[in-house]
């Protein structure tokens, strides 16, 4: 259950803005999950349906996009997509290939009404 | 899970990490983790919620010192602001995990200062944790003060295990939660005080998934698997056994009468860890203790053990 930990951190976020903004409704809030981030995007969407009720962004639409995994093969050194982190470089088929891209779960944007 | 019983569970979380139910709000709570001083304030009480969970009968509280400050203080506060013009886009890019991460670097700034190396235990419930460590508080010599930082969803048991040893332990409930956070070991570590130049043990919440993603501010982070456990457990949950810096089988007394290959379970850490090294352990044997201690003594003092860190994480 980290993603209601997640959850709660979006909605603090969340309202830092609002209130920075001087407005009392959230209406849309943008959040980047990366592919090889270690959370569920519906687990993480159920959470926030919870975290976000009764507060600023309650009933916000809730976009999510996502960041392509990339990674760098250590014996081969190609860079490549990477889907999955125990995914094998695709071109030399070698293991423990080190993500550099897709990792990350962000708040990208936030719109105020 | 439905939603209305998921609602329940969000209100059982918080009221466990914050019991201070009497509370109204503007008055001072103090917060059950960490004992810090706030302001109470109330999730959600901005108008009739009849079968949705949150009303005022089920309040749910939060000190203002964990959630950002009393600017985040009730819906009236707000709503005296005034009003925004319309549907503007506020561009961000701000992690999640922002308040945790500086949280963790400020912990490992205050470790580094005081020489203390901070070593964070993660494994699966059962894995022997607690009685690794019990075996290497024994082992220690006395030139290497220790203190320990337990986390658990419920009880003081562990704690008390490690203090019959004569080490210095603190007992972190999470509640609910699953694992532990950066806020929750700086306030274990105020509370204990531990000694310049000591090692730091935390104790995890037993969980594989969830405490590989928060950065405690540790020095090294040691997943612990026990030969009782499948050998492919690195590939069904690799996030964990990626973010590591040693791997620890322990139960080695067990291999005769288990299908484990020691071996086998460390060539699937490395296939998402290839400089992962692994120990042979047992607390009842008391294989592997000597080279353990060898390697917490080769820790660096004050930084990460992890040469390179995983950009954008």
């Amino acid at each position: 259950m980290h993603e209601m930990a997640l959850a709660e951190e979006v909605r603090r976020i969340v309202e830092e803005v609002a209130l920075a903004q001087s407005s009392r409704r959230v209406a849309s809030v943008v959040l980047e999950i990366g592919e090889l981030a270690a959370v569920e995007v519906d687990a993480l969407r159920f959470c926030l349906d919870l975290a976000l009720h009764g507060g600023a962004a309650e009933g916000a639409s809730l976009e999510f996009v996502s960041e392509p995994g990339e990674g760098i093969c250590p014996h081969c050194g190609a860079r490549g997509p990477l889907h999955a982190r125990l995914d094998p470089c695709a071109r030399c088929a070698g293991y423990g290939v080190r993500p550099v891209a897709g990792t990350a779960m962000r708040v990208k944007a936030v719109e105020v009404a | 899970m439905n939603r209305h019983a998921a609602l329940q569970l969000r209100e059982a979380y918080n009221a466990n990490v914050f019991s201070v139910p009497e509370l109204k709000a503007g008055e001072a709570g103090v917060c059950s983790v960490c004992g810090c001083g706030g302001v109470a304030y109330q999730i959600g009480d901005s108008g009739p919620r009849e079968g949705r969970g949150l009303n005022r009968r089920t309040l749910a509280w939060q000190s203002t010192a964990h959630a950002g400050g009393p600017h985040l203080g009730p819906a009236d506060t707000r709503q005296e602001r005034g009003h925004a013009e319309s549907g503007r886009r506020i561009a961000l890019e701000q992690a999640i995990l922002s308040r945790n991460d500086r949280q963790a670097r400020q912990n490992r700034m205050d470790f580094a200062q005081r020489g203390i190396r901070a070593i964070n235990l993660m494994s699966g419930p059962g894995a022997g944790k607690t009685s690794w460590l019990v075996r290497t508080l024994e082992a220690l010599p006395e030139a290497m003060p220790a203190a320990v930082i337990e986390g658990d969803q419920q009880t003081d048991l562990d704690a008390d295990r490690i203090r019959a040893t004569g080490v210095p332990a603190v007992q972190i409930n999470t509640g609910k939660g699953c694992h532990l956070d950066a806020a929750m070991v700086a306030a274990g570590s105020a509370r204990l005080g531990p000694a310049s130049d000591s090692l730091l043990f935390i104790e995890n919440v037993g969980n594989l998934v969830c405490p590989a993603a928060f950065d405690l501010g540790e020095t090294a982070k040691v997943v612990l698997l026990s030969v009782t456990e499948g050998q492919d457990k690195p590939l069904k949950y690799p996030d964990i056994f990626a973010a590591a810096d040693l791997l620890v089988i322990t139960k080695s007394d067990l291999l005769p009468h288990v299908e484990f290959d020691p071996q086998i379970a460390h060539g699937f850490a490395q296939r998402v860890n290839p400089k992962l090294s692994m120990l042979l352990t047992s607390a009842r044997s008391g294989e592997g203790i000597t080279e353990w201690l060898a390697w917490l003594a080769a820790l660096p003092r004050g930084t990460s053990a992890r040469m390179e860190e995983i950009p954008g994480g």
